[in-house]
């Protein structure tokens, strides 16, 4: 399995918000020990594709130059579940971004019922005082891990349903 | 121009927020690090905050200076900070009570800079200038 948490970008407002979408599948190992006989899609991953939709908003607004991590979630709050089958909706809102870092709001919806809202912190560590950018490979390891093909897969899927 | 209640009050909302800490807490005598828990990343959680809660821009080490304690800076011998150092932190960090800190001055002292009257005192440099 591939640690993309996102399957599709469907908006992206470059700065400003992105929404995205992740399709909940009973392929997916996990769901069937989270949990037996009740497969729901774990909060900790709801929250993780929640921090791709946002992080890479805000690596777009710096044209991917920064290591944006996640580094500290201030708010979460689960409403409801997820469940094979389910499309999950996550938009993320750009609040504040600086040199250092930035911050978003953001939501996860199945339909119009609210499953996830957060506020999630985001570090550029290669800004970071010393002690932490030294103690890391200056490669950007967040975007050159195949992160970003997740917008390719806009692309592609543009290019499919203007075909047909 | 708010006045200084008014900020004090803005402050302490902020820290509860980015805390998760109870408004008993917040007076203005507490430290970030020492008695709210604050790490490294919570000073950029701050800061986000203060920006939007006083609608200003808060250029990066204004507020917080950092690497204060670093060797480099030259400072510090055998663990206390010396006169020059002292001197130091009273041009980078106006908005600090150095005198407290000049009267123990410990290395591991310095983070107690940071408390909540260092944080009004700044906002309210910041503001009226």
């Amino acid at each position: 399995m591939r640690w993309f948490w996102v399957d599709r970008f469907v908006e992206f407002k470059s700065g400003e918000s992105a929404t995205s979408i992740k399709n909940v599948s009973l392929a997916e190992e996990h769901l069937h020990d989270h949990f037996p006989g009740f497969a729901v899609m774990p909060g900790s991953l709801i929250l993780e594709g929640l921090a791709q939709t946002g992080g890479i908003l805000l690596g777009e607004k710096n044209n991917f130059e920064h290591i944006v991590i996640l580094a500290k979630v201030p708010k979460i709050k689960f409403h409801s579940f997820a469940c094979p089958g389910d499309q999950l909706r996550y938009h993320a809102e750009l609040i504040e971004s600086s040199d250092e870092g930035g911050r978003v709001t953001c939501t996860a919806h199945v339909g119009e019922r609210l499953v996830a809202e957060a506020e999630i912190i985001f570090a550029h560590l290669d800004n970071m005082d010393e002690s932490m950018s030294q103690s890391i490979d200056q490669k950007n390891f967040v975007f050159s891990m195949g992160l970003m093909s997740i917008l390719d897969v806009d692309t592609l899927s543009q290019a499919v349903n203007t075909d047909s | 121009m708010p006045s200084e209640e008014e900020i004090l009050s803005k402050v302490q909302e902020t820290l509860i927020d980015a805390l998760g800490v109870d408004d008993d807490e917040v007076g203005p005598e507490a430290t970030l690090v020492g008695d709210l828990g604050a790490e490294s990343i919570d000073f950029l959680d701050i800061v986000f905050r203060l920006e939007k809660a006083f609608d200003v821009k808060i250029p990066r080490g204004e507020l917080f200076p950092e690497n204060l304690a670093s060797k480099d800076a030259g400072f510090i011998k055998d663990g206390i900070v010396t006169l020059e150092g002292l001197d130091e932190l009273r041009a980078k960090i106006p908005h600090a009570d150095i005198d407290k800190l000049a009267a123990d001055p410990k290395v591991e002292n310095i983070q107690d800079l940071f408390t909540v009257d260092m944080m009004c005192k700044f906002m309210v440099n910041k503001l009226g200038s």
